[in-house]
């Protein structure tokens, strides 16, 4: 792993302080998993980089250039991962190439088909990638984003969809490959999809995943919560919800949410000048950002009780709450305490409390 | 003459040339549109009328007049007076784009004319819309340009105009239509001494005014050191959040934009916090304050009582006991919640309606310790 310092490291003023991320398949050592980027040239790979992990406007991708070299980024977060992109015509198998490299710490293989245009190639393409890694590396996640799905009308999306998943698995089980461990998602950088989707790819490298989601299962039924979601507040890809059913529309609601408690925040929690004037007396001004959990609320008028609660966990995560209709105002407490005990929780799964050393490396 | 309880229609003009972006600002700003809607509507037929309630005694009387060169000719000739008598404002519209400049100018003196003719007291605003077209690095040179250009041509109103860059993609639309009703608030003084007032006694250090349906800034009080926030443009830019937000709540719960509206916000962290509620029947109250739950919940306690003294003021100051229960029963559900509250609201209500805002002071203050 030689290569890894050498990675691109996003800007960022804080240095990370803890990683947690550990794959079930991952070689001992400090491995970050790693989520490779794939697929035909101009299928909209660095697109969906730069709009998930840069906050890129989904307008402004059309600028970007043709990536012509692996583009290896580092994600700092909750866990550490690292984004791979690739230059859509690179031959991996090419024996020039250091397979061995590229595939070793691998989290997720996330291979992208432009659902606008031909795609008989890609998936061919793809069939050789997934019966060439089957050998060696027979536990890498491959994700397919059928994406650029926005262009197309409600029926013909669907149809290419079923197409496209049809030919991959015939194709495969042709070879004698059955039961492959591909998973199928349509993407759109225009709107919610394609977080979502990276939601899905992301969750499964989680090993701690039945906890959190066990977590999140009890204080749903405690507290009388709709739908509850643990976001990462960077890339606002969720990274656990609890188990009743998801529609997206409760993901869009939340992570609107979230953009309006982080563009308030970045409006007042400029950095003030120690204040000691005229009723700022009596309370000790608290420096450290991110010492006190930020938390927020909104009740709706129309809907009386309906409303949203936001909760940050800790530096990179946030607790999102849908309430039920029949989950009153005054039960605020209750939710606080829950909460409270949610958030304890969570810091025995992924242990990394104020204070606590590095993890103790193996 | 009762002015006081009488609410005062003002008459705003809003022309310019067709296609110059007037009808998607009005939807924008007005009726709950997202920038990328607007290539839904069509042309506007003649004069579209719209009726706009905001804080203060203010009904806008907003005219959106068709700027295709068939209307604007009727304007000035037959419906001349009917256009122009007794405007408060116009609002012209400049597309930065536009090819023909020159034409433009030309259309906007001979209505500047007729304008001089029929109101000269009015006041007018030329936004510079579309200026998300232009490379950002030559929009400060264009503008300059195009504004001194336009001044010169504003004859007896040089000195009585005012120029906002604008585009529907960012909020420098909010930043424009702020400040053209500020001007039009009839009695903005009052409703500012009282803010400041409500704002020392909660030590808030800071206090916006928005309208409900629009998310404009009403008005605002800023204290101490918060003058030195580094982000001047906040307060168009909590409208636009606001407004966004709005829409989102309205396309996922299904309840129509307009009435999407949430009764409060509250956002909590180590370095302040921050809630909006609803003030009165058409007005939000965002606060920013510092970073303490005692202040926190005082300041909530008593904007919630400081609410009759602001609905007075309020267009819709005829009697409705229906909204007056409203807010005593919604104060009764928060004040459950905080026990420390209620008490403090209950002597609060013993006191006099008159010295409800001074008594407060003392309120505050007791809660410190």
């Amino acid at each position: 792993m030689e290569d890894l310092p050498d990675a691109e490291i996003p800007v960022s003023d804080v240095p990370p302080r803890y990683h947690t991320g550990r794959l079930p398949n991952s070689k001992a050592g400090d491995g970050k998993p790693r989520l490779l980027l794939m697929g035909q040239r101009r299928s909209g790979k660095s697109s969906i980089s730069s709009v998930v992990f840069h906050k890129l406007p989904p307008s402004e991708t059309l600028y970007l250039e043709t990536t012509t070299r692996i583009k290896k980024e580092s994600m700092h977060s909750f866990m550490d991962f690292q984004v791979w992109d690739f230059p859509g015509h690179l031959d991996y198998f090419d024996p020039a190439f250091d397979v061995d490299n590229i595939f070793e710490e691998i989290g997720a293989l996330i291979w992208v088909i432009d659902a606008q245009d031909e795609y008989l190639e890609a998936i061919m393409r793809l069939n050789t990638t997934i019966l060439n890694l089957q050998h060696s590396y027979p536990d890498i996640n491959v994700e397919v984003f059928v994406h650029k799905v926005d262009g197309l009308s409600e029926d013909y999306k669907g149809d290419t969809f079923r197409d496209i998943i049809q030919r991959v698995q015939d194709e495969l089980s042709d070879h004698g490959y059955e039961n492959a461990p591909v998973s199928f998602y349509q993407t759109s950088i225009y709107d919610h999809s394609i977080f979502e989707a990276f939601s899905k790819v992301i969750q499964k490298l989680i090993p701690q995943l039945p906890t959190l989601e066990a977590l999140l299962d009890s204080l749903c039924s405690t507290c009388r919560i709709e739908k509850a979601y643990l976001f990462d507040i960077m890339s606002k890809i969720y990274i656990a919800t609890d188990t009743s059913p998801t529609d997206i529309g409760s993901y869009e609601i939340c992570s609107d949410y979230i953009d309006v408690v982080i563009d308030v925040s970045e409006i007042y929690g400029w950095d003030r000048p120690q204040e000691n004037g005229e009723g700022e007396n009596g309370h000790s001004e608290i420096v450290e950002i991110g010492n006190n959990d930020a938390e927020s609320l909104i009740t709706m008028e129309r809907k009386g009780n309906n409303y949203l609660y936001l909760r940050e966990i800790n530096k990179y995560l946030a607790l999102i709450c849908l309430m039920g209709d029949d989950s009153p105002a005054e039960k605020k407490a209750i939710i606080d305490y829950n909460v409270g005990v949610f958030q304890a929780a969570l810091k025995k799964v992924f242990p990394r409390a104020e204070g606590d050393p590095l993890l103790p490396e193996e | 003459m009762n002015t006081g309880k009488r609410q005062k229609q003002r008459k705003v003009l809003l022309m310019g040339k067709s296609g110059a972006g007037k009808s998607s600002m009005r939807s924008i700003v007005f009726s709950n549109y997202v920038a990328k809607d607007v290539r839904r509507l069509g042309a506007t037929i003649d004069v579209e009328h719209s009726n706009i309630k905001f804080m203060g005694n203010l009904m806008l009387n907003l005219w959106d007049c068709g700027g295709q060169d068939g209307f604007v000719e009727n304007y000035l000739t037959h419906q001349r007076n009917h256009v122009f008598g007794s405007v408060a404002v116009l609002i012209f519209v400049f597309d930065i784009e536009s090819r023909e400049f020159q034409a433009d100018v030309i259309s906007y003196s001979a209505i500047i004319r007729a304008l001089e003719e029929c109101s000269p007291s009015a006041k007018i605003f030329c936004l510079i819309h579309k200026m998300d077209l232009v490379q950002a690095r030559l929009r400060v040179q264009l503008f300059d340009e195009r504004t001194e250009y336009i001044r010169t041509a504003s004859e007896s109103f040089r000195d009585n105009v005012e120029f906002f860059p604008t585009s529907i993609w960012d909020q420098s639309l909010y930043k424009a239509w702020t400040q053209i009703i500020y001007f039009l608030i009839p009695n903005a003084g009052t409703i500012e001494a009282l803010l400041t007032q409500l704002a020392d006694v909660i030590e808030a250090r800071e206090l916006i005014l928005y309208e409900r349906t629009t998310c404009l800034m009403v008005t605002h009080v800023t204290r101490g050191r918060e003058t030195e926030n580094p982000f001047t443009d906040r307060f168009e830019r909590i409208s636009s959040i606001l407004k966004t937000h709005k829409q989102s709540m309205s396309k996922h719960t299904g309840i129509p934009a307009g009435s999407a509206n949430f009764a409060e916000m509250q956002i909590k962290t180590g370095r302040f916090m921050f809630f909006i509620t609803r003030l009165t029947e058409n007005t939000n109250l965002a606060a920013s304050i510092p970073p303490s739950e005692q202040i926190f919940n005082a300041a909530r306690v008593n904007i919630l009582l400081v609410r009759p003294k602001f609905a007075e003021l309020d267009i819709a100051s005829k009697p409705r006991p229906g909204i007056q229960q409203a807010f005593a029963h919604s104060a009764a559900q928060i004040e459950r919640g905080d026990e420390r509250s209620e008490e403090e609201g209950g002597r609060r209500g013993n006191k006099g309606k008159e010295r409800e805002v001074v008594g407060m002071g003392g309120g505050g203050t007791a809660f410190e310790g």
